[in-house]
Order: structure tokens, then C-alpha cells, then sequence
């Protein structure tokens, strides 16, 4: 969800200026494209994800936007700057979290937070530096060893890391891979509490469950381009258009009847489970409908939506790998 | 960003203090195997012992210690360079020159700890004064750290170009000990073969070990400008290649 402040800009007609744009930007790597031709704005207050498999160029894009990397070609603006030219002033501005990157291993997480709280301007003090530790649930392993830690654990470090300057901008580079279930979803709090304190989340993920639970906005990159950018929701809606609704029923009739809806393509029955697949979201309105206009009786009943999954199955030809 | 710095600092001190083998493989072998071998041929003035054995000990031990630092630090910079932490470490507004330069201040400091306690140990066997005139101990820790300095730029190129953090020790190894050996301590170099004379001319050991050699036996620096101005050129040169070269990741 965007910001209120975002909300209210678009209400009277306003956008706002754009936390991170970026046009038309490339980058190789001796013969190979890592991206060419990447495209998309992130507004203020929005958690904003890049998705795709690995090696489709999101950590390439990420880096270029937090000014580690120089593109080629295109323009990247970040806050106003230019990460390239004003690596400096931006590093002030925005939280950075990388994809693999450690520690010293026998560093402690206290020594950490302020260690890192000591090279910026604008740094949370060493009581808020105590609260940072508290939120992210690290109170317990203050003076623990780097090298002591869980997966789960160095991330909410990782995370502590990136939020010590109290920035505008957090960048977030597959922050749980590796991580468990319960894990994970710890962390999609914390990235929700940090949209919530009205700071911009740019975060990559290979994990469209991830995406479609967390992202306001999601950009697609497979092969180093842009396929599309949108909300999740929409972008299921333009490109999975279709719906399944599976009905288990004794009822020999049943098939005939579901074929009389109108949104319907194609009905088909093995055994009592009788499939439905149509498009437009009335599909699964129109089945209930039917079932009770008939007096059908139904044992079981399930609607599938496509997800973010579909849409890349659809979209790139083939699945996103783990 | 002079903060950043000493804070860097003082957190890599610390932090390799944690590690116990580090610690004694750096201070405890050195100053134990100089004590020992102190004790075996020291000052008796045996004449089955090789006269740099004998006369120049503290200058061979010095100079191991420096070696070591330098493989020490090629090995640090591999592993966290592998492990992401000088990618991290870059994305925040340190320079990274400050990254670098506080892991040398670590190297240095350790360098001089290591010596002056070694000597302390050994100076029951190896006496601080030869032939009744003190050596100047303060002066010889300086043109010992100068030296490693000047090594250690160095380091930082073979740090450079290992793939691995793997084959850093050993690339390190295969590289330093050789030229160690030419540095003119176990044979002079007038007497090494043109090309090999050639070779040691180019190496900073060498000069190191004119340099230390002369200041432990009393000499002054104004002695040894040319070979202070070769390691001074030596720092640069390799200062100035690992810039260009140097990977973060």
C-alpha cells in the first residue's frame, strides 16, 4: 500500500517525484548482457520488487541503482542523485542490505551496530541503537559472535544494518533465501514495519510467494529485460485472465449445467471432480450460483487463482527455479 | 574519515585477538622459536654456525615477521573478500582506502608488538648491545616498520590477484620466501649470479634488509637515503598497481 502522503499527492492529481528512476540502463560484463534496457520508477513509501530467477540480472540492476556498480548505458536517479556521481551523498541517504555478503566472523552484533552507527551523519544514538537490537529481536545475542548466529538472525542484523541512518531509501537484496518458513515470514514483518514508518522498500526476490505477499508493485526481469512492471494483482488479472473452479459432485447432471455459464470455456469431469476453467472474476461467483440455482449438491469445492507463478510461467516460457 | 579509521582499526584488533591461533601463530611462535634459538647459538660465538645465524638473528627474525604479517594480511583480504565483508564494508561511506588502510595499522602494530617482545624474551641470549654499543632499538622498530610498509603495498598487489581465498597462503608463500631469500641476508648480493643480482635489485627485501642490517649495527640513517627512497618508490609503485588491480569482490 502506498503512503498516506502518496495517496494524497495522486488524489489531487499530483505524482510525486520518484524514489528511484531509472531508464533505459544496461550493463556487461565482458561479452556478457548482464541487463540491457531496464526501465521502472519506484515511488516514496512503496515496497517495490524486482522478481525473477537467478541470474536474470536483479542483483546487477539493484547494484547499479545503489551506485556499487556503473551502468553502461541509461540513467539512474535515486532521491534526486545520481548513484554514480554522488555515490557519497546517497550512501547517507539510503540502507543497504546485500545479497551474501558477512561479517567479520568473530565480530559481535553490538560492535556491529555501532561500529556502523559511527559512519554516518545522521545515525541513531546508542540508546535507539539499543532499541534497533530490541525490535529485531536480537537483544539476547547482543554479545554474540558474528559467526554464532542463525541464517535467520544475521539477516535481522543485516536488516538492523541497513536501517541505522534512519534512511529514505532501503535496498534489500534477497534478504530471505535460506531462510526457513517461520523465518521468513519474521522477516516480511519487519520489511512491512518498515514501509510503515513511510520509508521506500526496493527489495529482489526469486520467490514469487514472497513478491505477491509483500510487494506493492513487482517488476518482472528474466534474460536482463523488463517484461512488464505492475501490481501483482493487476498483473495476474492482464495476463492470467483464467479461472478453475473444481467441484466435487455426485450430481450427473452437473457438467451440462456448468457449460450454461456464460464466462465459461471449458468444463471437464474425472470421477466426481468436475473442473471449470473460465475467465473473469464473476467465474467463481456464476459457478456458486449455479450449484444452487440447480440444487446441485457439492462434496467439495475449490477455486484456484493464477498467481505470480503463472504470470511468469506465462510471460517468460518457463518456470522461475528455487 | 580519520574516525572510521582508528574505529575500523581498533575493531580488527580486536576481532583477531578472538581468533587464538591467529595470535599465536603471529606473537607466540615467533618470540618462542627466537627465545629458543637464542638460547642454542646465540652469543657462544660457535663457529659451526652460519655467520648471518649468529650475527644478524634479530634482523632474519625481524624480517620473518614482517613475512608473515604480509602472508597474514594477503590471507585476510582473500577471505574477506570471498565472504562479501569488503563489499559490505564499501556500501557504507567508508573510503575505501580507510578499509584497507586500518588492516595495515593492524599489521604494523602487530609487527612491532611481536619484535619488541620477542627481543625482551631473547635478550638473555642474543645481548641488546654488541660490543658494549646499545642498538638502537626505537630506530630499528621504525626502519622495521617502514620496511614491512613497504612489503606489505606489496601484499596488498598479490592480495589482488589470488583467485581464492584458498591460494592465498600459498601463492603468498610461493611468492615472499623466495624473494626473502635473495634479500641478501643469506648470501650478499654482489655474490649472487648477474641475473639473480638483477632480480634482488628489484625486490623490496633487499633494500629492507640493507637498511635493518645497517641500523642494528649502529649506522645512522643518513647511511641508507638511497635505500629508504627505494622502498619509499617500492610503496608507491605497488600502492599505485593495487589500486588499479584490486578486486572487491
Amino acid at each position: 500500500m502506498p503512503s498516506p502522503c502518496h495517496n494524497a499527492l495522486a488524489r489531487i492529481g499530483m505524482t510525486p517525484q520518484p524514489a528511484i528512476h531509472v531508464a533505459a540502463i544496461r550493463k556487461t560484463y565482458g561479452a556478457t548482457v548482464a541487463i540491457d534496457d531496464v526501465s521502472f520508477d519506484v515511488s516514496p513509501g512503496e515496497i517495490f520488487g524486482l522478481i525473477g530467477p537467478n541470474g536474470a540480472g536483479k542483483t546487477t540492476t539493484m547494484e547499479c541503482v545503489e551506485g556499487l556498480r556503473t551502468p553502461d548505458r541509461g540513467a539512474i536517479s535515486v532521491l534526486g542523485l545520481d548513484p554514480s556521481r554522488d555515490t557519497r551523498r546517497l550512501q547517507q541517504r539510503i540502507g543497504v542490505q546485500l545479497q551474501e555478503a558477512q561479517l567479520q566472523k568473530r565480530i559481535k552484533v553490538r560492535e556491529a551496530v555501532a561500529f556502523w552507527a559511527s559512519l554516518y551523519r545522521n545515525a541513531v544514538d546508542g540508546v535507539d541503537g539499543d532499541r534497533l537490537i530490541e525490535q529485531l529481536g536480537l537483544s539476547d545475542k547482543r554479545e554474540a559472535w558474528f559467526m554464532t548466529l542463525s541464517g535467520g538472525q544475521k539477516q535481522r542484523l543485516f536488516i538492523a544494518l541497513a536501517l541505522i541512518n534512519d534512511p529514505e531509501l532501503v535496498f534489500l537484496d534477497e534478504l530471505t533465501t535460506g531462510l526457513d518458513p517461520q523465518a521468513r515470514r519474521a522477516i516480511w514483518d519487519l520489511v512491512r514495519g518498515i514501509r510503515q514508518r513511510g520509508k521506500t522498500v526496493f527489495l529482489t526476490t526469486h520467490l514469487m510467494e514472497e513478491a505477491e505477499r509483500l510487494c506493492d508493485r513487482v517488476a518482472i526481469i528474466d534474460h536482463g529485460r523488463i517484461v512488464d512492471v505492475g501490481r501483482p494483482a493487476e498483473l495476474v488479472q492482464r495476463h492470467c485472465p483464467e479461472r478453475t473452479v473444481t467441484v466435487a459432485t455426485e450430481d450427473a447432471t452437473a457438467p451440462e449445467r456448468f457449460r450454461e455459464i456464460p464466462q465459461v470455456q471449458s468444463v471437464s469431469a474425472q470421477g466426481v471432480h468436475v473442473t471449470i476453467r473460465g475467465r473473469g472474476d464473476d467465474l467463481v461467483t456464476q459457478v456458486i450460483q449455479c450449484l444452487a440455482e440447480h440444487r446441485i449438491r457439492a462434496i467439495d469445492f475449490r477455486a484456484e487463482l493464477p498467481t505470480l507463478e503463472d504470470v511468469f510461467l506465462k510471460l517468460t516460457g518457463h518456470v522461475i527455479r528455487d | 574519515m580519520l574516525r572510521g579509521l582508528w574505529r575500523l582499526t581498533w575493531l580488527e584488533i580486536k576481532i583477531f585477538v578472538r581468533e587464538p591461533l591467529g595470535v599465536i601463530g603471529t606473537v607466540g611462535v615467533p618470540v618462542l622459536i627466537y627465545a629458543v634459538f637464542g638460547r642454542l647459538i646465540g652469543s657462544r660465538g660457535r663457529s659451526d654456525v652460519p655467520r648471518f645465524v649468529s650475527a644478524d638473528l634479530p634482523i632474519f627474525a625481524a624480517l620473518l615477521i614482517a613475512v608473515s604479517a604480509v602472508l597474514s594480511l594477503v590471507t585476510i583480504i582473500a577471505i574477506y573478500r570471498e565472504a562479501g565483508i569488503l563489499k559490505r564494508l564499501r556500501a557504507t561511506p567508508l573510503r575505501p582506502n580507510t578499509i584497507l588502510s586500518a588492516h595495515v595499522l593492524v599489521k604494523l602494530l602487530f609487527t612491532a608488538a611481536t619484535f619488541v617482545v620477542m627481543l625482551l624474551a631473547g635478550r638473555r641470549y642474543v645481548p641488546l648491545g654488541a660490543g658494549g654499543a646499545a642498538v638502537p632499538l626505537g630506530s630499528f622498530t621504525l626502519a622495521l616498520l617502514f620496511s614491512t610498509l613497504s612489503i606489505l603495498s606489496l601484499g596488498f598487489v598479490i592480495a589482488s590477484i589470488v583467485p581464492t581465498a584458498r591460494f592465498a597462503q600459498p601463492i603468498g608463500t610461493l611468492v615472499l620466501y623466495p624473494m626473502l631469500g635473495l634479500s641478501g641476508l643469506f648470501v650478499p648480493v654482489g655474490a649472487l649470479p648477474p641475473m639473480l643480482r638483477l632480480v634482488a635489485r628489484a625486490l623490496p627485501f633487499t633494500y629492507a634488509v640493507a637498511l635493518l642490517k645497517g641500523i642494528w649495527h649502529g649506522e645512522g640513517w643518513s647511511a641508507h637515503v638511497g635505500d629508504v627512497a627505494v622502498l619509499t618508490l617500492m610503496f608507491l609503485v605497488s600502492a599505485a598497481v593495487s589500486a588499479k588491480v584490486f578486486r572487491w569482490e
